[in-house]
């Protein structure tokens, strides 16, 4: 991120309109999202002090991200589509008791059945993100409609196949990693996420490909006639999702070492919310990595915040409820002046004057 | 003078409707071809069949001499025919420079090229300088387009048009959200235009700017071609009286047969 901004830095002296990386940034949601997060952290800071400032309660916080961190970035290019995917959590529990399954019939804790165990949640995974995505782009069936079916029928195989009990996973060396595993001090599994999410925001803000994603949310028909193959980028954008949704089922696996097929009915409600309250628009064009995680952070901080300083936790739904429908007013006011007035191109105008 | 894009017969029904019915058309290098009618006429249909943006029922494409399917706008862009739509057709969250080359950008130098990544100056400097060479009065290249007024819009999709296309060019109505500086650019860079060889193909309403401007005019009526006129010659009574059925019985041309 440093040396992007570098750039941009030099480029402004011979376009003084551009504005730098920062100044850009001040002007998105997801910097004024981040002022909320800011505050939040703040507040309990203050109330909570030590034990929420804590490094085991911020590395505590991370973990409980992590999954969720993978999952947002796919679906923070599916929302800058237009598109939702509500399967991911369904996606994610059929990958992890077919991983586990295999794991736990192979046996043994060896390097073999720690990588089959790998490619077996990845390939389920983009089973299920490919079937998503040939139904939307192929077929032409809306998202909320075909993923809202693989969310019941992925959930559904899991408890056939499981019938409906978890499976431990028996390999220690997975599990390991996911607990005790740390790099420079930081836990392993966050550290994976972040570098996911890192990759999956330079491919989003700085690659054709990305470009090509915003394009295609903002203006669909417009990216169809200057030669963008919208059907196959849309296949391939739910395709990654369901890859991210079979990663973060091995995640999953290593942190709990078990399978849990009830646990994530709220899983893709949560990642879209995350999404969403970051800044990135519902209804497609524009949104970022960075907000996304922004987003994800507000709710695990509350979540955390309330539970040390003695606030029934269950008011965490009520707070991030309310965070939610605040963003996204917040967000659509802010963009309706700004279409109206246009303050930034005519504050240039007036500058040149 | 040879035509570079050929039409002949061309016919597409709608359910009932017989938005075109036999058209023929033609528009040679260097050339500006006007092509009026009133609206249902048929002309953004055609252009549409033209660009590769619509199937045909029967009919015959010819670009150099040679049959072509313009099966998708991609077909047609790699012929070096682009089309400025009624509609605009960019995307609104997008800055200027990342519309005009949405779709076409500019690969990094190096080995970040080959990972997707873009050259984001170049693009914005040469965007600069489309603009420019328009006398366009688009300011900042940094805000989306959605932002900026019906007339920047216009002028950016021109810009765009005109940067790719090497043979011909549509433009469906290009001033009509525009004040009287803007068409009087807009007008100017097309003939500079077809100064540098390029054919160009005006659909418009206005009749003073279609008199001005081209070279053929080409009137369109129920979903054919009427009349083909040359354009110093004509006159608006002449062109209205197409349009509307009044004047024409069967295809009257007074210019030079252009095929």
């Amino acid at each position: 991120m440093t040396t992007t901004a570098a750039t941009d830095v030099e480029k402004t002296t011979d376009d003084d309109e551009s504005g730098t990386v920062l100044q850009r940034l001040a002007g998105t949601q997801a910097v004024w999202i981040l002022g909320v997060l800011v505050v939040i952290v703040a507040f309990f800071a203050i109330s909570g002090g030590d034990r929420f400032l804590s490094t085991a309660n911020f590395s505590l916080i991370s973990q409980n991200l992590a999954v969720l961190a993978v999952l947002g970035a796919g679906m923070t290019f599916v929302i800058i589509t237009s598109g939702i995917d509500l399967s991911i959590g369904s996606v994610l529990v059929f990958a992890s008791v077919i991983s586990a399954k295999l794991m736990s019939e192979m046996g043994g804790d060896g390097a073999g059945v720690v990588i089959v165990g790998i490619l077996a949640a990845v390939v389920a995974g983009a089973a299920w993100g490919f079937l998503n995505g040939f139904l939307i782009a192929y077929a032409k069936i809306p998202a909320l409609i075909v993923t809202l079916g693989t969310l019941s029928a992925a959930l559904g195989l899991a408890y056939v196949l499981s019938k409906g009990i978890n499976i431990t996973v028996g390999a220690e060396s997975l599990t390991d990693f996911g607990i005790y595993t740390r790099f420079a001090g930081l836990p392993a599994l966050p550290l994976l996420a972040l570098v996911i999410v890192v990759i999956f925001g330079i491919v989003l803000h700085r690659t054709r490909f990305g470009r090509h994603t915003f394009a295609i949310g903002s203006n669909q028909e417009a990216a169809r006639r200057v030669g963008i193959r919208v059907d196959r980028h849309l296949m391939l954008i739910y395709l990654i999702t369901g890859v991210l949704g079979g990663i973060g089922a091995v995640m999953y696996l290593a942190q709990f070492g078990t399978t849990t097929i009830g646990g994530q009915s709220l899983t893709n409600l949560n990642v879209i919310a995350a999404v969403v309250i970051g800044g990135t628009s519902i209804f497609g064009g524009y949104g970022s990595m960075f907000g996304t995680i922004v987003g994800l952070f507000i709710p695990a901080i509350l979540q955390s915040g309330f539970v040390i300083i003695g606030v029934d936790p269950f008011w965490q739904g009520v707070a991030v409820g309310a965070v939610l429908i605040a963003a996204v007013y917040v967000d659509q006011t802010r963009r309706a002046a700004a279409q109206r007035g246009a303050p930034r191109v005519k504050q240039a105008k007036e500058g040149t004057k | 003078m040879t035509a570079v894009l050929k039409a002949e017969g061309l016919t597409r029904s709608f359910g009932h409707v017989m938005a075109l019915n036999g058209a023929d058309f033609e528009v040679g290098l260097g050339e500006v071809v006007a092509l009026i009618g009133d609206n249902g006429a048929g002309k953004s249909t055609l252009v549409k069949a033209l660009t590769g943006n619509l199937a045909l029922d029967s009919g015959v494409i010819e670009f150099d001499g040679r049959p072509v399917t313009l099966d998708s706008p991609t077909t047609a862009s790699r012929l070096g025919i682009e089309v400025v739509h009624q509609d605009l057709a960019l995307a609104p969250h997008l800055n200027p420079a990342q519309n005009m080359f949405l779709g076409r950008e500019i690969p990094a130098k190096g080995v970040l090229g080959w990972l997707g990544f873009m050259d984001n100056k170049e693009m914005r400097d040469r965007t600069r300088e489309r603009l420019a060479d328009l006398g366009g009065t688009v300011r900042s290249l940094s805000s989306p387009v959605g932002s900026m007024s019906g007339g920047q819009r216009q002028q950016i999709a021109i810009a765009r048009a005109i940067a790719w296309a090497d043979k011909v060019v549509f433009l469906d109505e290009p001033t009509a959200a525009l004040g009287v500086v803007q068409t009087k650019n807009v007008l100017d860079s097309i003939k500079r235009v077809r100064d540098r060889g390029i054919a160009v193909v005006l659909i418009s309403h206005s009749m003073p700017e279609v008199l001005e401007i081209a070279d053929r005019v080409q009137v369109m009526r129920l979903g054919r071609r009427v009349a083909t006129y040359d354009g110093k010659e004509t006159n608006v009574e002449q062109l209205v009286g197409a349009m509307t059925g009044a004047l024409s019985l069967g295809e009257v041309s007074n210019g030079k047969e252009a095929a």
